[in-house]
């Protein structure tokens, strides 16, 4: 077996570039999605808003300033190719010096605390990030990153579902947590659904379908079909841009699955603001 | 229609403000968020003095980016206001004015809105480089540990707003179908 040897250091940078850019630069998914809702947009307010928010965009990516001052705790999924050796380092140490050089090179604000209950101490360079990794074959690792706002992380929520609850119960679910959120996680909103797997292998999945371009449906085409659907169900609730009344209370929900237990069908909906940050990236 | 209004707010203002009203704000603010209303409300439970005088104040629920060489301060949009509803009102009867944030209140604060006098103000979420741009100045007046917690004193002109919820209590926050 060949096995291909990485330097700490060109990790570190990889990460540290995903998180400047994303943190500037939102992406064409949100960009197109965002000028189609203002196209389609029939409140004045809510057409206003949507025209801020652009305009929000080109400043940051003008400047190369943060698009939002939550520029969130970091999350990952890593696919670790194992024919991959790191070299002068370790992985872990080289992806969390990345997120802490990007914070602070990069003027992005320290949002994470050191202990949640007790001390509550910032850290001052967003670290700890989360890093989910998988180990696959090959010689290469996929990064797969985001930063999380938690003005709309503080809306989401699971269920435990049972078999007999049905499609319709997973869908009122995901609409009855998006109708509590309302206005509060920075609507027009992205929303994650994870289905199946377990208690946290449901999370899991929701965090990951933030992070899938919404311009991308899933592959499977009852899931597809239940994202446009729910999508369409969200976006007659009339929240709208800001939560200030409107046709567009969200720009897309991506749904993602896995198998699960013969008992159960967990259901897991991670709300995201419109500043659905995410980049990916091949080393 | 949009107003135009200079901080300190006046009664004559805040009567005159409806929820719905656009408004561009110009004047000083104080910014506070959850660390800090959480050290200022057990102050107050306390009945200690408050490091800054609130009477008459506006507050605006904001942690800002840090700002690059040549920004006054960094992006700076407002925060979910919901989770400072459980300080709000002590604040309020200290003679707090004004809050600027995003999202709902609870009735709780609405009911403490009216009693007082109060408006509160919607930012747009997420414009935060949009809306740094309106921020001339930032100084920080207390609790410079909690960093971007800290309370600052923002120097605004044209700051971008909608009246959220207005002193009579009436609101523009959808509340969906």
């Amino acid at each position: 077996m060949e096995i291909r040897t990485i330097n700490a250091a060109e990790i570190t940078g990889a990460v540290k570039k995903l998180y400047m850019e994303m943190n500037y630069y939102i992406g064409n998914d949100i960009s197109d999605a965002l000028k189609r809702a203002e196209e389609t947009e029939s409140s004045e307010t809510g057409k206003a808003v949507l025209c801020q928010l652009m305009e929000n965009n080109r400043i940051a990516a003008d400047e190369e300033i943060p698009i939002c001052q939550d520029t969130g705790m970091a999350v990952m999924f890593v696919e670790y190719g194992e024919r991959v050796v790191i070299e002068n380092g370790s992985f872990e140490d080289a992806v969390q010096e990345g997120v802490r050089l990007a914070y602070i090179d990069g003027y992005l604000r320290k949002s994470v605390v050191d202990d949640p209950v007790f001390d509550r101490i910032n850290t001052k360079d967003n670290t700890p990030a989360i890093i989910y990794t998988t180990i696959v074959p090959g010689d290469k690792i996929h990064i797969l990153a985001g930063c999380k706002g938690f003005g709309s992380e503080n809306m989401s929520a699971i269920k435990m579902l049972t078999p007999s609850a049905g499609i319709e119960g997973v869908k009122k679910f995901i609409l009855d947590t998006v109708r509590y959120a309302g206005p509060n996680p920075c609507p027009p909103i992205v929303v994650g659904i994870g289905i199946g797997g377990t208690f946290e292998k449901a999370a899991m999945l929701a965090k990951k379908a933030t992070l899938r371009p919404i311009n991308k449906s899933n592959p499977d085409s009852r899931y597809a079909e239940l994202e446009n659907e729910l999508l369409s169900e969200i976006n007659k609730m009339g929240f709208g841009p800001a939560g200030l009344g409107g046709d567009n209370t969200a720009l897309g929900v991506n749904v993602e699955y896995f198998p699960t237990h013969i008992a159960g069908m967990p259901v897991a909906v991670n709300i995201c603001c419109h500043a659905a940050r995410h980049k990916e990236t091949v080393i | 229609m949009i107003k135009r209004i200079t901080l300190p707010l006046s009664e004559e203002v805040i009567k005159d403000l409806k929820a719905g009203d656009s408004v561009l704000i110009s004047g000083e603010m104080l910014t506070g968020r959850d660390a800090a209303h959480k050290r200022l409300h057990e102050l107050i439970e306390k009945g200690e003095e408050l490091p800054v005088d609130i009477k008459g104040e506006t507050i605006y629920y904001v942690g800002p980016a840090p700002a690059k060489p040549g920004h006054a301060v960094g992006p700076a949009g407002p925060t979910s206001s919901y989770r400072m509803d459980k300080y709000a009102p002590a604040l309020l009867d200290r003679g707090l004015k004004g809050m600027i944030g995003k999202g709902k209140r609870s009735d709780e604060v609405i009911g403490s809105m009216i009693k007082n006098g109060c408006v509160y103000f919607a930012a747009i979420g997420g414009a935060a480089a949009l809306i740094s741009r309106s921020i001339k100045s930032c100084e920080t007046l207390a609790y410079e540990d909690l960093g971007t917690e800290a309370i600052y004193r923002f120097t605004v002109e044209d700051f971008p707003a909608i009246v959220a919820i207005d002193c009579y209590g009436n609101s523009v926050l959808a509340k969906g179908n």
